[in-house]
């Protein structure tokens, strides 16, 4: 990296937490060369901000609205060019824990100027943290899926998913406007997300809010199975054998 | 009597009860009639113990029983301020000797229209003082029960519990402040010096509600600090008693939980709105704040915050005091529910409370200057009241 500054991207929900930041920042210019590229009050902002500038360090909060810090290094690890991301923290017990057995950085706040010109030193020697190490982290379910394009990071809001289905090396995302290809793994998914997707077929998840019936169908061969119906698509997927409980379940919830 | 006597208070000079219950409270009058009603069955089934002759045992015995405890009751009632006002043993004698003379009027009234075997007034007087020392008894047991030690620390474990997330937050804020506006920095720190100061000092004793509301407003001004925009408040105090007494730090939990539960989890600006009116003989205190369905993550500590404040109704005002919460049109609404009780009948059951040797401590003598004594009077508005946006 040589000389060029350290650019550094500021996120938390809360603006005089952010002025804060900047103002330590500030502080540490003299002593190393860094500039503020840009400050967001969520990830999804964040995430927006990256894809128009680029950041060597992200400095986000945990707990925020629409997307929290720990979603948003998981989204952020996809972009072409992925920053060391450090959390900041007024008080997370739990989660401090977690941080520490997985080598994740974090800073408590409120933030001491020497400890983040410590943490700013380290940068450049960081890689950013895997994915892997992110998963252990406890954090609630992500709201958004998302999915590489054209070397952009495409967020897919979770509302939005009609179904989940895996194919080959790949699953399909389907949303009322289009499909997506996503690399993970169906069964960590349902894991993730509980109750609000129904395993229909071995390869298959669908979200219960679109659900809007079941219809029996004969086959060629003379053997019946369920599919189900969906709604705001035209499609309709099989119901395996082994999953056929859900048939009654669903119906009687239905009523 | 006994009760209250001897037993030297564990904590602090104010016990919650005194052995004498509050007679104008809903829950006492229930647990009379219940323990009256029972003991006469009770009665009845000793002196009759063939089942079927019983039920009339009974009826005979209520014909006396339930005028006597009609009018008994009737009677405390007009004369609880009174005897708040007297020793725990003036107290009990009066009621003792009020007893009687209920029951002397009784069965006379009694004997003018069924004529009665003899001894009847006898029994009925044994009786009656009977199920009076029962219940005496279990007053001052219950009083005793609720009152020190066991309660305390229930009470202080569940007071001192202000989020950390908010301190360290709140001094983040306070931070950014302390370079570009010195000035407000000062009034925040000052802020979280009286609210902290409320949190950690001793809760026991009912205070003003119109210190419980100042309390919150330098709560809110240092939420609204740190979530500028996405605060919005609404009060509506034109109708408060800013006298009523009610449990320290009833209300800025609630608030609290307000903004943690209904606030924080959007990056729109929401509204709380505090609705604090006084109703027949009762202040209610309605607080909302904008529903989040998906703020689920949190919702044992939501839940926890309540039962600590229904916990603390309960011990002070017994029956009479209630906290429910309901959705409602994407909006979650608290209801607090207390009995109105000015400062000035307060300090005459403060006074009841300081034992029967009438020894009390000097500065308690007076009432707060600038109180008005009206136990049952009108509210009063609170002087900084009205609906503002904050």
């Amino acid at each position: 990296m040589g000389d060029a500054p350290l650019r550094v991207l500021v996120v938390d929900d809360e603006a005089p937490a952010r002025r804060r930041l900047r103002e330590l920042l500030d502080d540490c210019a003299a002593a190393l060369p860094l500039a503020v590229v840009g400050e967001a009050a969520s990830g999804r902002e964040a995430l927006d901000l990256l894809h128009a500038v680029n950041a060597d360090l992200v400095l986000t909060d945990i707990h925020m609205p629409e997307m929290d810090g720990i979603e948003f290094a998981r989204h952020a690890l996809k972009l072409p060019q992925p920053p060391v991301v450090i959390f900041t923290t007024a008080h997370d017990e739990h989660a401090l824990q977690a941080f520490e057995v997985n080598a994740v950085d974090y800073l408590m706040k409120p933030v001491r100027v020497q400890r983040l010109l410590a943490a700013l030193e380290k940068v450049p020697r960081l890689k950013p943290v895997s994915a892997t190490r992110l998963d252990q982290l406890p954090t609630s379910a992500r709201r958004f899926l998302s999915v590489t394009e054209r070397s952009r990071v495409v967020l897919v809001p979770v509302d939005d998913i009609v179904y989940l289905k895996a194919e080959l090396k790949y699953i399909t995302i389907r949303t009322p406007q289009r499909e997506h290809l996503l690399e993970e793994s169906l069964t960590k998914l349902e894991e993730e997300f509980g109750p609000r997707f129904v395993r229909v077929h071995r390869n298959c998840l669908v979200a219960r809010a679109f659900i809007r019936g079941f219809e029996r169908r004969v086959g060629d061969e003379g053997d019946a199975h369920w599919e189900v119906l969906l709604k705001d698509v035209p499609e309709t997927l099989p119901v395996s054998r082994r999953q056929q409980s859900i048939v009654r379940e669903m119906g009687r919830e239905a009523r | 009597m006994h009760a209250g006597n001897g037993i030297p208070p564990i904590i602090g000079q104010n016990i919650i009860a005194p052995a004498l219950p509050d007679f104008r409270n809903l829950g006492t009058v229930l647990r009379i009639v219940l323990a009256v009603n029972w003991l006469a069955a009770a009665a009845a089934l000793v002196r009759e113990p063939q089942i079927d002759l019983w039920a009339a045992q009974w009826l005979e015995l209520t014909a006396t029983v339930e005028p006597h405890l009609i009018i008994q009751i009737a009677a405390l009632y007009a004369l609880a301020p009174w005897l708040a006002r007297q020793s725990n043993a003036t107290g009990a004698w009066v009621v003792a000797a009020l007893t009687v003379a209920v029951g002397l009027g009784v069965h006379a009234l009694v004997a003018s229209q069924i004529p009665q075997p003899p001894l009847a007034l006898l029994r009925h007087l044994v009786f009656a003082l009977g199920v009076y020392a029962v219940l005496l008894w279990y007053f001052g047991l219950r009083a005793k029960a609720l009152s020190p030690a066991i309660a305390e620390a229930r009470l202080q474990a569940l007071q001192a519990r202000i989020r950390p997330h908010f301190l360290f937050n709140s001094i983040n804020a306070v931070l950014s402040l302390v370079r570009s506006d010195p000035k407000q920095a000062e009034t925040a720190l000052l802020d979280m010096a009286d609210l902290f100061r409320v949190l950690m000092r001793e809760n026991r004793e009912l205070v003003p509600l119109a210190d419980e509301i100042a309390l919150c407003r330098q709560y809110l001004a240092l939420e609204k600090l740190r979530l500028t925009d996405r605060l919005q408040i609404e009060w509506h105090l034109n109708s408060m008693p800013g006298d009523a007494m009610v449990p320290p730090l009833v209300l800025q939990p609630l608030l609290e939980n307000a903004i943690y539960h209904g606030i924080e989890p959007s990056s729109a600006p929401g509204v709380v709105s505090i609705n604090i009116f006084y109703k027949g003989g009762e202040v209610h205190a309605i607080l909302r704040n904008p529903y989040q369905a998906d703020g689920g993550r949190h919702h044992a500590g939501n839940k926890m915050a309540l039962a600590n404040i229904r916990e603390r109704l309960e011990l002070h005002f017994d029956a009479e005091g209630s906290l429910e919460s309901r959705v409602r049109e994407s909006a979650y609404e608290v209801h607090v529910r207390m009995p109105y009780r000015s400062m000035a009948s307060r300090t005459a059951q403060e006074k009841a409370a300081d034992g029967p040797d009438g020894r009390r401590k000097p500065e308690r003598d007076k009432a707060p200057p600038g109180v008005p004594v009206r136990p049952e009077g009108p509210p009063l508005a609170d002087g900084s009241a009205g609906a503002s946006h904050g």
